[in-house]
């Protein structure tokens, strides 16, 4: 064989209980190749990751159907180690270091050089002793040959994180066997001149021989490094191009575009959305850890149903949560031209808001109390309802009538207002969450990730009934999602976040392209490269 | 949909849902408590007495037990830092016994002292254990024993004159063991009491138990204390409903406090004495375990936990030590109410805990 590819995998399929992650991908890398493999979130990348490196997670779920190759023999990996052994390294997005440890310590870490001592004569190689000069010394020359001056003895704690990122590529570099890199948006937690050096030294890599599967969201880095291009989208690889037959615009509609299902409850009738302006947000900050917001100023109109898309990370799950006073907040929020005060979860509610978290189990809900107490007690302890008498103790008729009028009205799977929340399936669940939401009576309601971990069926349901909210009783409403789909599908308009930061605004049918560019921070992320 | 559901259900069901409702480590000592019935009936002792004996501790027991449930719902923990709340019932007691008063105004003033004593206590215990989230059982353990042995020297030192507390010789400093013989011993005990079959009612007794269940009920849903139980079920739901949870553990520790302190007045005066120095060190434990028996989980206990458990634990104590000390041999009292404690928390702490995700 002339043209031997180090790497190929053959129409994998992963099923998680049911659920197709990844509906037959196939994938090839070639020797000193960089390949990219892009998609919006979920859309199987990860997945296929974690089939390549013989992760648990897809052992304990029943396995996977399809073949690896390396280096033309077909293998079986059946863990993380094998797949190290066999020469696949992985660099990860978050660091897999010990912050203790030197830098040197950190690269060679169960790999340690060591000699015999006179008690490892009796009790075996633990007993060994590090042989540190020559640890340092491989430990230079994988530092070196990524063209990084650190000094190799430096402790690992309180280095830059891109020097942390440079640390694990050469620890990966250090294993001798390595023949191809597996790079998880190495860049992501990268200024744009660590970037710039990241993707040298991977061309620099690559010229070695050493092959390199780049995950990324940011399209323009894909074309300047990467050979081939993979694209996935819900679990199929939907292109497979060459570099020079890909632009930005056609990579990003290929990441995005789907056909619009048929959500949202069109005999509803229109959009009560008007002109006026609801809510102003202006300049703000949240600290939320993962998705922090840096500086974001929105009108949201009233009657309206707002999308916030963007992928993970980039701050659009941080909006909703600072407004309403859960994650440190700063910036200045204006509802119907009264100021309403940020940190402080209280005012938020007695400005007429309500939240239903992302984080269903997490905030969402007290998993262990009855649907109707989920329903009833922040009703009860915001605004003081449901409750009777001078010590003003809970009025267990009133929280049961309303209980099982909403769990009629939503249609609320389940064997009745008593049952614990933590029986009910995730959209179920959900819709418990927004029932208890609309026990506050907000006129403006954010909702994130409504669908998240739930099944297609119920994901419909719980769309219908946001946009029906909407329609007949007037509630504005701001959807935070992942899923673009569904965002164009019920949103009046669309806001796309990346870095912490507004992109812009969409119309739900703007094209695939310009959603995929948005998303990928397209506009600022070039004309930021250009300034530089 | 529910209650019709249940109403269909034959008797048979409904006996299977209350098994299943009380648990099968709870059938599990009720049998175990009626073959000790049973071996005490053959055995001869006299059952009368046992079972009036029972209802005495149990009645003492109770409100000690009690002053678990709100640290419990509210996510804290069982309240291991109860020695602090007993300590200040026993100085409002001896504060009582010193200012000189007796009878039921002794017994009132030892009482309303105890709780403002307990509750202020309680709550600078609170602002400690709001420090140190997430460690409150190991580091409440540790200040119920420090504060045991701290108030071990109050005891010695304390200005105290009567010379009914103080040691005969030297004139100065509490006995380990003061009676209450002159003051308000057995008080409630005597109160309306009994006797039928020859067994002995503490009428007064129980009926201050049960009232104090009953206001705690009330207080568990009112708007605070469902508060409270939301704090304890889950932190970030409370937060996003604009509770303050440092506030409502503050509540509970109070709440913990008071009723500890009110607890040891109740507990002395049916046992007839107060007992000081180290005698409180592991009167937590003995709490802990009842409630725990009575099928309250680290952060889920209600009042009907509260009484079962004093109940069963109590009465285990009462009928099992007389029957052992017959068969295996003399003096195993001490041995096995320590292996039957600590038995008991071991298993509820080495249960899964459900609070938040369930892995």
């Amino acid at each position: 064989m002339l043209s031997q590819h180090v790497l190929e995998m053959r129409n994998i399929v992963k099923e998680y209980f049911g659920n197709r992650v990844l509906k037959g991908v196939s994938l090839t890398v070639d020797e000193g190749e960089i390949h990219s493999l892009i998609g919006e979130n979920g859309a199987g990348k990860s997945t296929l990751m974690n089939v390549l490196f013989g992760m648990p997670v897809i052992h304990n779920t029943g396995g996977f159907d399809g073949e690896v190759l390396f280096q033309g023999n077909p293998v079986q990996i059946r863990s993380p180690f094998e797949a190290m052994e066999l020469g696949i390294g992985m660099v990860h997005q978050e660091f897999m270091l010990l912050p203790g440890f030197t830098v040197s310590e950190n690269i060679k870490l169960n790999r340690e050089i060591t000699r015999p001592t006179l008690l490892s004569r009796f009790f075996g190689r633990s007993m060994n002793r590090l042989d540190r000069p020559a640890m340092d010394a491989d430990s230079r020359r994988a530092l070196d040959s990524l063209g990084l001056s650190l000094d190799e003895t430096t402790r690992v704690a309180g280095l830059p994180v891109g020097y942390k990122q440079f640390v694990e590529i050469a620890r990966e570099l250090d294993k001798k066997k390595t023949k191809i890199l597996v790079l998880d948006e190495p860049t992501a937690v990268l200024t744009e001149s660590e970037a710039d050096t990241l993707l040298e030294t991977m061309e620099r890599l690559a010229q070695r021989g050493i092959s390199i599967l780049f995950i990324t969201h940011r399209l323009q880095e894909v074309l300047r490094v990467s050979r081939g291009i993979s694209v996935l989208r819900d679990g199929e690889k939907v292109a497979s191009l060459d570099k020079k037959d890909a632009t930005v615009d056609h990579l990003a509609e290929l990441m995005v575009g789907r056909a619009l299902q048929s959500v949202g409850c069109k005999e509803c009738g229109d959009s009560p959305a008007s002109e006026e302006i609801l809510l102003t947000v202006n300049d703000l900050h949240v600290a939320m850890p993962g998705e922090e917001v840096h500086g974001i100023s929105l009108d949201i109109r009233k009657g309206e149903i707002l999308g916030i898309g963007g992928l993970a990370g980039q701050g659009k799950i941080g909006i909703a949560n600072g407004i309403m006073g859960l994650y440190p907040a700063r910036g200045a929020v204006t509802k119907s031209g009264r100021p309403v005060p940020l940190n402080d979860t209280t005012s938020a509610l007695n400005a007429g808001m309500a939240f239903v978290s992302e984080d269903r189990r997490g905030v969402g809900l007290l998993l262990d109390q009855s649907i109707e107490m989920n329903i009833a007690v922040p009703a009860m302890q915001s605004q003081g309802k449901f409750l009777k008498g001078p010590f003003a103790l809970a009025d267990d008729r009133a929280i049961r009538t309303h209980a099982l009028r909403l769990i009629k009205e939503l249609d609320i799977r389940c064997t009745g207002p008593m049952q614990l929340t933590r029986r009910l399936s995730g959209g179920n669940q959900q819709k418990v969450c927004i029932a208890k939401a609309l026990t506050l009576e907000p006129d403006l309601l954010f909702v994130s990730e409504p669908t998240r971990g739930i099944d297609v069926g119920a994901k419909k349901i719980v769309l219908d009934l946001l946009v029906k909210l909407n329609r007949e009783l007037g509630v504005t409403i701001v959807i935070t999602s992942s899923e673009l789909a569904e965002l164009r599908a019920v949103c009046d308009r669309i806001a796309l976040i990346y870095h912490g930061q507004l992109e812009g605004i969409l119309a739900p049918d703007a094209s695939d392209k310009d959603f995929g560019i948005m998303m990928a921070g397209g506009i600022k992320g070039t004309t930021e490269r250009k300034v530089s | 949909m529910a209650e019709q559901r249940l109403e269909e259900n034959g008797l048979v069901e409904r006996l299977k849902s209350a098994a299943a409702d009380l648990g099968v480590p709870r059938l599990i000592i009720f049998a175990f408590l009626a073959a000790m019935v049973v071996a005490a009936f053959l055995l001869e002792l006299p059952i009368d007495t046992l079972t009036g004996n029972v209802l005495t501790r149990f009645g003492m027991n109770g409100i000690l037990v009690l002053a678990m449930i709100p640290t419990m719902q509210v996510g804290m923990g069982p309240n291991f830092g109860l020695p602090l709340g007993i300590t200040c019932g026993l100085v409002a007691a001896t504060l009582s016994i010193e200012l000189g008063f007796a009878g039921l105004q002794g017994f009132l003033v030892a009482l309303s002292v105890a709780i403002a004593l307990g509750a202020a206590a309680g709550y600078a215990y609170g602002l400690l254990l709001n420090k140190v989230r997430g460690e409150e059982m190991t580091v409440g353990t540790y200040f119920g024993f420090s504060i045991v042995s701290l108030m071990s020297i109050f005891w010695a030192l304390a200005p105290y004159k009567s010379p009914e507390m103080i040691w005969p010789y030297g004139g100065s400093g509490l006995r380990v063991t003061i009676t209450l013989q002159n003051h308000f011993d057995k008080i409630l005990d005597h109160f309306l009491a009994f006797t039928v079959f020859g067994i002995d009612v503490p009428t007064g007794l129980l009926l201050f138990f049960f009232a104090a269940c009953f206001l705690l009920w009330l207080f568990m849903r009112s708007r605070h204390g469902i508060a409270m139980t939301a704090v304890g079920n889950n932190i970030r739901f409370a937060e996003s409903v604009g509770l303050n949870v440092n506030r409502y553990r503050l509540l509970a520790s109070t709440l913990s406090g008071a009723l500890g302190a009110a607890g040891i007045i109740i507990y002395a005066q049916s046992y007839g004495f107060l007992q000081l120095y180290q005698a409180p060190l592991f009167m937590a434990f003995f709490a802990v375990g009842s409630i725990l028996i009575g099928g309250a989980s680290i952060n889920h206990a209600t009042i009907k936990h509260a009484v079962i458990g004093t109940f069963l634990f109590q009465a285990l104590l009462v009928v099992s030590l007389p029957v052992a000390n017959l068969v295996v041999s003399e003096n195993l009292s001490e041995v096995i109410r320590i292996i039957i404690t600590n038995g008991i928390i071991l298993y509820a702490l080495s249960r899964r805990e459900s609070g938040g995700e369930t892995r």
